[in-house]
């Protein structure tokens, strides 16, 4: 049997449109874990809150979903300011973040998806925009809209992320505030306030991620949990905190994904990721391009 | 107390309660209380791992299932009809050797790295099912059990016969939970929980403590799981993987406090009786959100749980 090129271009190319995708989940758990160390296992929780309000605006007003999410961004830039309060009030002041700080996030995800249920039903919701049903050819390889679309959105995300993150006084402070909280203080920043903000803007992605998500996919409250392997995942292979490691991660996962899927069924998937995880953990904890 | 006397009491403990619901004559409680019984096998084993050494287990819906699959497997094999006891055992030893390997896989990691790789693990391990057509794989896999079970001319409903069965696993959880405590095990656990490389400085074995603790937790995780099937009677990777193991496995300990034997015994049986009493009473979802709902509090008011509150308020009434 010779090989199906074609089919093996046609995977590629989705895993990476796939990728990018990934990378919008995950930017938000390389500020958050990577850079703040704290385990916000809670943040697909977020994503499929964002994913169910870009649902009931467009469905109700007709919004764009993409559109919803940037209106959306301070809303969820403030629910993140409020978790980072409660966490920091409970448990990084008393110094005992680690064990409980996991289980409160856990119970977090947990609400939310349980809420959203209560709320929502387990029904599959999705959305309808222009770009959702056409799909362009080029050179004999396919690029649905409704996954280009996505993946711009997000290489948006990581470069305005990215320039903030090295260019700002507020983004430097944010890196540094990992690596030596008094060493910040003695440039006069405040490491909590710092912190906040780093947590809001990691909560704020979540909302775009969000919209992402049911453009790509419709969605039921359970869905998050497939993410959390994804994302911690390409945060760990990609290095703790580095945004440009997490996004060529994040295209690695995806491609592998795509492949798998393509080659083997769909169902064996999620393994993948996980697998890849487990394997990082287990003999590169640093990630490939860790320090 | 010794061990010896220990185990004695729970022993009487339990029967008085297995008469007792007898006495009652309602098929329902044994039913119930077989739901509250696993949970409590699983809080306790989930607290070897999690509150002594401090090793967060996202994973415990991995072995609760990999134990009631490895039921499915034998009773699919048809080789010799193994009667549940056995099983248990079997479920035991294969989740306990699986905990060593995620064990020795997972030893470079600390804190929230081994947390994510538990839950990682346990994707992976419910991906295989899925796909592994032999026990049922998505479609899931019927299991027939008799009415009753006939033994020397007499006779016990199924239902009781499980619930025995989960009540002495209960109480063995229990013994050895508490023998750990009071043991140099425990000990040694408490010193990897406050601070690992200060205790392996100190020339504690770390490694080999970590790994007796993942291969425990988790042959009691597998053995909690092993009746399941024969309970339920269709098991599907969905139902045995549930979130909620994983959730109340956590939440049970947390709420009832991690420090010592009694806290994941009494949340299990808090929590476990308002779900079972909100399953039935208001709906199934609702008792899923009152669980998540009480572990975010009581992770940020009361961080030593039930029996801490109870040990502060003694203490403080010791001295005026």
């Amino acid at each position: 049997m010779d090989f199906p090129f074609e089919l093996f271009i046609n995977a590629v190319v989705a895993g990476i449109l796939l990728g990018g995708f990934y990378a919008a989940v995950t930017a938000g758990v390389s500020i958050s874990f990577g850079m703040l160390d704290i385990v916000n296992i809670a943040h697909p929780g977020f994503i499929i809150l964002g994913s169910y309000i870009a649902y009931l605006l467009s469905a109700s007003f007709g919004l764009d979903p993409i559109l919803v999410s940037l209106l959306m961004l301070p809303v969820f830039y403030a629910l993140g300011c409020a978790v980072y309060e409660v966490y920091h009030q409970s448990f990084e002041k008393r110094g005992q973040d680690a064990l409980r700080g996991l289980a409160f996030f856990f119970g977090l995800l947990f609400v939310t998806e349980v809420a959203l249920i209560l709320a929502f039903g387990v029904d599959y919701r999705y959305v309808e925009a222009a770009y959702i049903g056409p799909s362009r050819q080029l050179a004999g390889i396919d690029f649905p809209l409704r996954m280009v679309v996505p993946c711009v959105t997000a290489l948006i995300l990581f470069g305005v992320l990215h320039l903030f993150v090295t260019r700002t006084f507020t983004g430097r402070a944010i890196m540094a505030v990992s690596q030596d909280q008094q060493a910040l203080q003695l440039m006069a920043a405040n490491p909590t306030r710092i912190k906040r903000i780093a947590f809001g803007i990691s909560i704020a992605t979540a909302s775009v991620a969000g919209a992402l998500l049911i453009i790509i996919q419709p969605i039921e409250p359970s869905v998050g949990r497939e993410y959390i392997g994804r994302v911690f995942a390409i945060c760990v292979l990609g290095g703790l905190g580095s945004l440009p490691g997490s996004l060529v991660a994040a295209m690695l996962l995806g491609i592998m994904e795509s492949l798998t899927a393509t080659f083997y069924g769909p169902s064996w998937a999620p393994a993948v990721s996980f697998g890849f995880l487990l394997l990082t953990l287990a003999f590169r904890p640093s990630g490939l391009f860790g320090r | 107390m010794k061990t010896l006397p220990f185990v004695a009491i729970c022993v009487i403990v339990a029967l008085l309660a297995f008469f007792g619901l007898r006495a009652v004559q309602n098929g329902y409680l044994f039913v119930a209380g077989y739901v509250v019984l696993q949970f409590v096998v699983l809080a306790t084993a989930w607290n070897i791992l999690g509150g002594y050494c401090g090793y967060v287990n996202f994973g415990s819906a991995a072995f609760f299932a990999l134990g009631a699959y490895t039921s499915v497997f034998f009773y699919k094999l048809n080789l010799v009809p193994l009667p549940v006891p056995a099983l248990i055992l079997v479920g035991g030893v294969v989740c306990g050797i699986v905990g060593l390997g995620m064990g020795y896989l997972t030893l470079r990691l600390r804190g929230a790295f081994f947390a994510i790789a538990t839950l990682a693990m346990a994707v992976v391990l419910q991906t295989l099912v899925v796909n592994w057509d032999f026990v049922g794989g998505s479609r899931g896999a019927y299991i027939l059990h008799p009415e009753n079970l006939e033994f020397g001319g007499f006779s016990l409903p199924y239902n009781q016969y499980l619930f025995l069965l989960m009540l002495a696993l209960a109480v063995l959880a229990l013994s050895i939970a508490r023998a750990i405590e009071r043991s140099q095990l425990g000990f040694g656990f408490a010193t990897i929980r406050d601070d690992e490389l200060a205790a392996e400085a100190s020339g504690v074995p770390t490694l080999r403590l970590k790994l007796i603790a993942t291969t425990l937790s988790g042959a009691l995780m597998g053995m909690a799981g092993a009746p399941f099937p024969y309970y339920i009677g269709y098991l599907q990777p969905a139902s045995a993987f549930g979130l909620e193991y994983g959730v109340n496995s956590i939440a049970m300990p947390m709420i009832g406090g991690t420090t010592n034997w009694i806290g994941p015994l009494v949340g299990a049986l808090l929590l476990g009786t308002v779900q079972e009493y909100a399953r039935v009473t208001i709906s199934s979802s609702i008792n899923l959100l009152i669980v998540g709902l009480l572990l975010v509090v009581f992770v940020i008011i009361a961080p030593k749980g039930l029996v801490g509150l109870v040990q502060d308020h003694l203490r403080a009434r010791r001295k005026p």
